[in-house]
């Protein structure tokens, strides 16, 4: 594809969401609005390139698929030609309405009566745009699963009728939190090894921060997530925080990420918000200029702070390791041996591990080392251990 | 506007015992409270006096009936509303204030299908 046409499809890709969100307003079905604003995608990929881009590219889409929606009824005889003039609106949306439509499309996707599964397929396929073999691939589900769950969660906004609407203001909270949830978990199935899935999330994220810019959840899952993808070049199999190459950090993602922190916790009214804390947590590891120089204070205070609001066993045990860099091993060994509920945690016995040896115990550091390893630990991490415990 | 239908769990009731009285002062509440959604709805004998249908081979083929429900758990389904919302939503929400939803049972909320 030439550079134009490029640009063309990041256009297309950037306002498909926009349109599909409205398109879905204005028809009640989630199918149809998919099959109009999937015509209008592929007729703008073709005319585009040869023909210029239209002044305005979403009112253009916009009248398109809205054009391809009536055909399809139409065709389909599924209503009445009144019904589909009715349809027909004025082009010009305001801008708040086709972002009130987008916020209704993000809702719906990620609402708690959907399963989590069906809640990640579903912003995937509508708001990242990503076609069902994508998201199949992206999730390691065959096609024909990920097809069935797609259909079984349309099925289910449209049949059992879940609504198309933002929550209410006293409902936010709750509901962001499940967005949030939704978009971090997109995040981490990219987070190793599968750099699309992270780049919609962090896509997702920025069109979150767009519609919602006072919210210290949005902002502080955003500014997490450009914080942990700062460092995938230089975590590139799997290397620990201590010994990647800092130099390898993405230094634009650090300084936006950190300025989100600064922005979510100026934002934040009382109760802090597990994202902005933990993104609070990434910003410490990004300003510090090697691993000896990190700021183990803050760390270990901001756990504290992660603690108040998200209590569990994995914080707990990296809040404990963060307290071995400050306070020596000893200190930061009998925190993690502390903690309950973590035997099959791999990490809690490689942090053993660790500590262990950082304490001469060779033989105990074995045994924690073969715990690890047999709670499946990953390969470069046990690698690692396993030179600085038996070399 | 959809109907829904709120299928009730419940563990098996004995007639007999004092709680049915109780708790049916708690289910006349449910009924004034929830009355602008409410199209209908029945407590069902238990489940010893059900019987399950099942047709092989067909239409008019051999019919097989086993006693009983369809599925015994511990819950059986023990009554049903009908109840008629804007949404899901409002239907969980109304679903969340039937007792069977609060005192040890569950609820299942499903869109009935309208056939125009």
């Amino acid at each position: 594809m030439t550079t134009a046409g490029d640009a063309v499809a990041r256009l297309v890709r950037e306002e498909r969401a926009r349109v599909l969100a409205t398109l879905i307003r204005v028809t009640g079905s989630v199918d149809l609005a998919e099959d109009a604003t999937q015509d209008a995608v592929v007729r703008a990929l073709e005319t585009w390139p040869r023909d210029g881009v239209p002044a305005n590219p979403r009112a253009w889409l916009l009248v398109t698929a809205k054009r391809q929606a009536i055909d399809h009824i139409r065709r389909e005889g599924r209503r009445t030609d009144k019904e589909a003039a009715a349809m027909e609106p004025p082009v010009d949306e305001a801008p708040e309405e086709v972002r009130d439509d987008l916020l209704r499309l993000v809702f719906t996707c990620c609402h708690p009566f959907l399963s989590l599964d069906a809640q990640v397929a579903l912003a995937l396929r509508t708001l990242a745009g990503l076609s069902t073999a994508e998201v199949a691939r992206g999730l390691l589900v065959p096609e024909a699963t990920m097809a069935k769950r797609l259909v079984r969660a349309k099925q289910k906004i449209t049949g059992a009728g879940i609504p198309y609407r933002v929550p209410a203001a006293e409902e936010l909270p709750d509901r962001l939190a499940g967005v949030a949830t939704t978009v971090y978990l997109i995040f981490n199935e990219g987070y190793d090894g599968r750099p699309l899935l992270a780049a919609e999330a962090i896509r997702l994220g920025r069109v979150l921060a767009e519609l919602m810019p006072d919210e210290p959840t949005v902002l502080g899952l955003l500014a997490l997530m450009l914080l942990q993808e700062s460092r995938r070049a230089a975590r590139a199999g799997t290397v620990l925080l201590a010994d990647q190459d800092r130099s390898l950090w993405d230094g634009a993602a650090i300084k936006e990420g950190v300025e989100l922190v600064g922005v979510a916790l100026r934002r934040t009214p009382d109760r802090p918000d597990r994202y902005v804390v933990q993104a609070a947590i990434a910003a410490c590891h990004a300003l510090a200029p090697s691993y000896d120089e990190t700021n183990w204070d803050s760390v270990v205070s901001w756990y504290d702070v992660l603690l108040t609001v998200h209590d569990t066993s994995v914080v707990r045990l990296n809040r404990a390791a963060a307290v071995a860099e400050r306070d020596g091993a000893e200190a930061g060994l009998a925190l993690v041996d502390a903690i309950t509920g973590l035997d099959a945690y791999p990490w809690w016995h490689a942090s053993r591990a660790e500590l262990l040896h950082r304490l001469g115990d060779k033989d105990s550091a074995r045994v924690a080392f073969d715990r690890a390893v047999a709670a499946g630990i990953n390969a470069p991490t046990a690698e690692h251990l396993r030179r600085r415990i038996f070399d | 506007m959809t109907t829904y239908l709120a299928l009730i769990y419940t563990p098996e009731m004995d007639w007999d015992q004092s709680k049915p009285a109780e708790m049916s002062g708690e289910y006349a509440e449910f009924n004034r409270a929830a009355a602008a959604v409410l199209r209908g709805g029945n407590a069902l004998y238990p489940t010893a006096t059900a019987t399950t249908v099942r047709v092989s081979g067909g239409k008019g083929g051999d019919v097989l009936t086993t006693d009983g429900p369809y599925a015994e758990t511990k819950e059986a389904l023990t009554g049903y509303y009908v109840l008629e919302c804007a949404d899901l939503e409002e239907a969980v929400k109304t679903a969340a204030q039937i007792p069977a939803a609060w005192n040890g049972g569950v609820v299942e909320v499903r869109p009935i299908v309208q056939f125009s």
